[in-house]
């Protein structure tokens, strides 16, 4: 089947796309956006973390047709156009906050959400909003630094 | 494997009488775990998210009635003091991603002893509005879970909402795991104090083939609080009432070992867990005053 959809802010449109195939998988193998990640494929591990509609999601558990018509946003529609990095993006490379990098596009996704939402977080919100994202790593302390650091320079901004 | 996309209930209910094998999937949390593994390979996927009457939720009167879709952050957000267990139980779903996802109809859908809502719903109390082309029908909580993975609902019928009683007293829900987030409950337990009927209810989940209700429990505590008098004088529950009661509860599950847990462990958590929940919400309503 055929599946169009926006992804940061293009139109998209995939083709002999499986009714099984996630969408994870559409916008890793069709549509040539491979910053979400693919791993636990059951929504354990947060790595494929993408925004619905605006709405933080696991991709490997949204069926590709349910994206139809639908607004997605992926890590690789939080830098600008000319590739500068968010604030976010920037304060998880000045904190040390990305070892190995498979969780970091989730984590980036997820965070840039809750600053968003709630511009100054506690450190019980940002446990929470980064709940459904494992770091095998364990780097978790610099991935809180990080995410307080963004919030700082948030605030400032304003 | 076909893709079907109803836009309304009605096309959706003739969908599903068209084709009754026809998988729903709306959260997709439990639906999409099996194609990816390749658990399952339904010959129908059915969409329910352009069905937009599912995402919606009314407060009546007496009760809630919650789209089988509104995802548990909603609940959460928006029906803490109607449904107070469930939003509890809602905040220990998996984790926000999910939660943004996921709602009770996939819950009572999947029909696990494990899901997280079941023990709130069991002890709020309610019913599970079932439709097909051939009509609407309510369902009983207390009749909706058949077996493991099984429930009351015909080939043809799809979930369009649950009927939830409002709280009328203080709820709880606990759950045991090896985590805060993404976990699967050991065990879980849910009670509901209704003043408005000086009775008790409760649930208990992963601790029996389906979710279930401690009955004699309920019935023991019903009858010790009102022969006491405390739902009036609104004094302490004894210990040694809060202890029968736990046993009782302990003693209503059947539980398995399995890979999260023993079944001497879910026994024992259980009667822990209802020694504190009705510890909670007792003082809860002894404050109310």
């Amino acid at each position: 089947m055929r599946v169009t959809m926006t992804v940061n802010g293009r139109p998209q449109e995939a083709d002999d796309v499986w009714e099984g195939e996630s969408l994870l998988y559409v916008l890793r193998e069709r549509m040539g956006l491979p910053g979400s990640k693919n791993a636990c494929e059951q929504g354990e591990c947060g790595s494929c973390t993408v925004r619905l509609d605006g709405v933080p999601v696991c991709s490997c558990l949204v069926a590709a047709g349910q994206a139809q018509d639908r607004e997605v946003t992926t890590v690789e529609g939080l830098s600008g156009e000319d590739g500068e990095l968010c604030t976010v993006q920037q304060a998880f490379v000045d904190a040390g906050a990305v070892q190995c990098g498979f969780c970091t596009p989730g984590l980036l996704v997820a965070a840039d959400e809750l600053l968003e939402r709630n511009p100054e977080p506690t450190d019980g919100d940002i446990r929470e909003a980064l709940s459904g994202n494992l770091c095998r790593c364990t780097g978790y302390e610099k991935i809180l630094d990080a995410v307080r650091l963004a919030a700082a320079r948030t605030g400032q901004a304003v | 494997m076909e893709f079907l996309r109803p836009a309304s209930w009605q096309e959706a209910l003739a969908a599903k009488a068209e084709h009754p094998a026809a998988v729903p999937i709306a959260g997709g949390t439990d639906v999409m775990v099996e194609i990816n593994f390749d658990h399952r390979r339904p010959a129908y996927l059915m969409d329910l998210n352009r069905v937009t009457e599912l995402q919606e939720w009314e407060i009546g009167a007496d009760t809630v009635r919650l789209g089988a879709s509104v995802p548990y952050t909603k609940i959460m957000e928006h029906l803490r003091t109607e449904l107070p267990g469930l939003a509890l139980a809602s905040h220990t779903v998996a984790s926000p991603q999910i939660r943004n996802r996921g709602g009770v109809g996939g819950n009572l859908g999947t029909a696990s002893p494990a899901g997280d809502a079941h023990p709130a719903l069991l002890a709020g109390g309610g019913q599970v509005e079932a439709a097909s082309v051939r009509g609407t029908r309510m369902i009983p909580l207390d009749d909706f879970y058949l077996g493991v993975k099984r429930n009351a609902l015909e080939p043809d019928e799809l979930i369009r909402a649950v009927h939830l009683r409002k709280a009328s007293g203080p709820q709880q829900f606990s759950k045991v795991g090896t985590r805060n987030a993404m976990v699967i409950a050991v065990c879980a337990f849910g009670i509901a104090l209704h003043p408005d009927t000086r009775t008790v209810r409760t649930g208990i989940g992963s601790a029996a083939p389906t979710p279930i209700r401690a009955r004699t429990a309920e019935e023991f505590l019903t009858a010790a609080l009102d022969e006491a008098g405390l739902w009036d004088s609104r004094g302490p529950v004894p210990p040694s009432v809060a202890g029968q009661f736990a046993d009782l509860v302990a003693g209503a599950a059947n539980p398995i070992d399995d890979v999260r847990g023993t079944a001497s462990y879910r026994r024992h958590a259980l009667g822990v867990m209802a020694r504190r929940t009705l510890g909670w919400t007792w003082q809860e309503y002894r404050d109310a005053n």
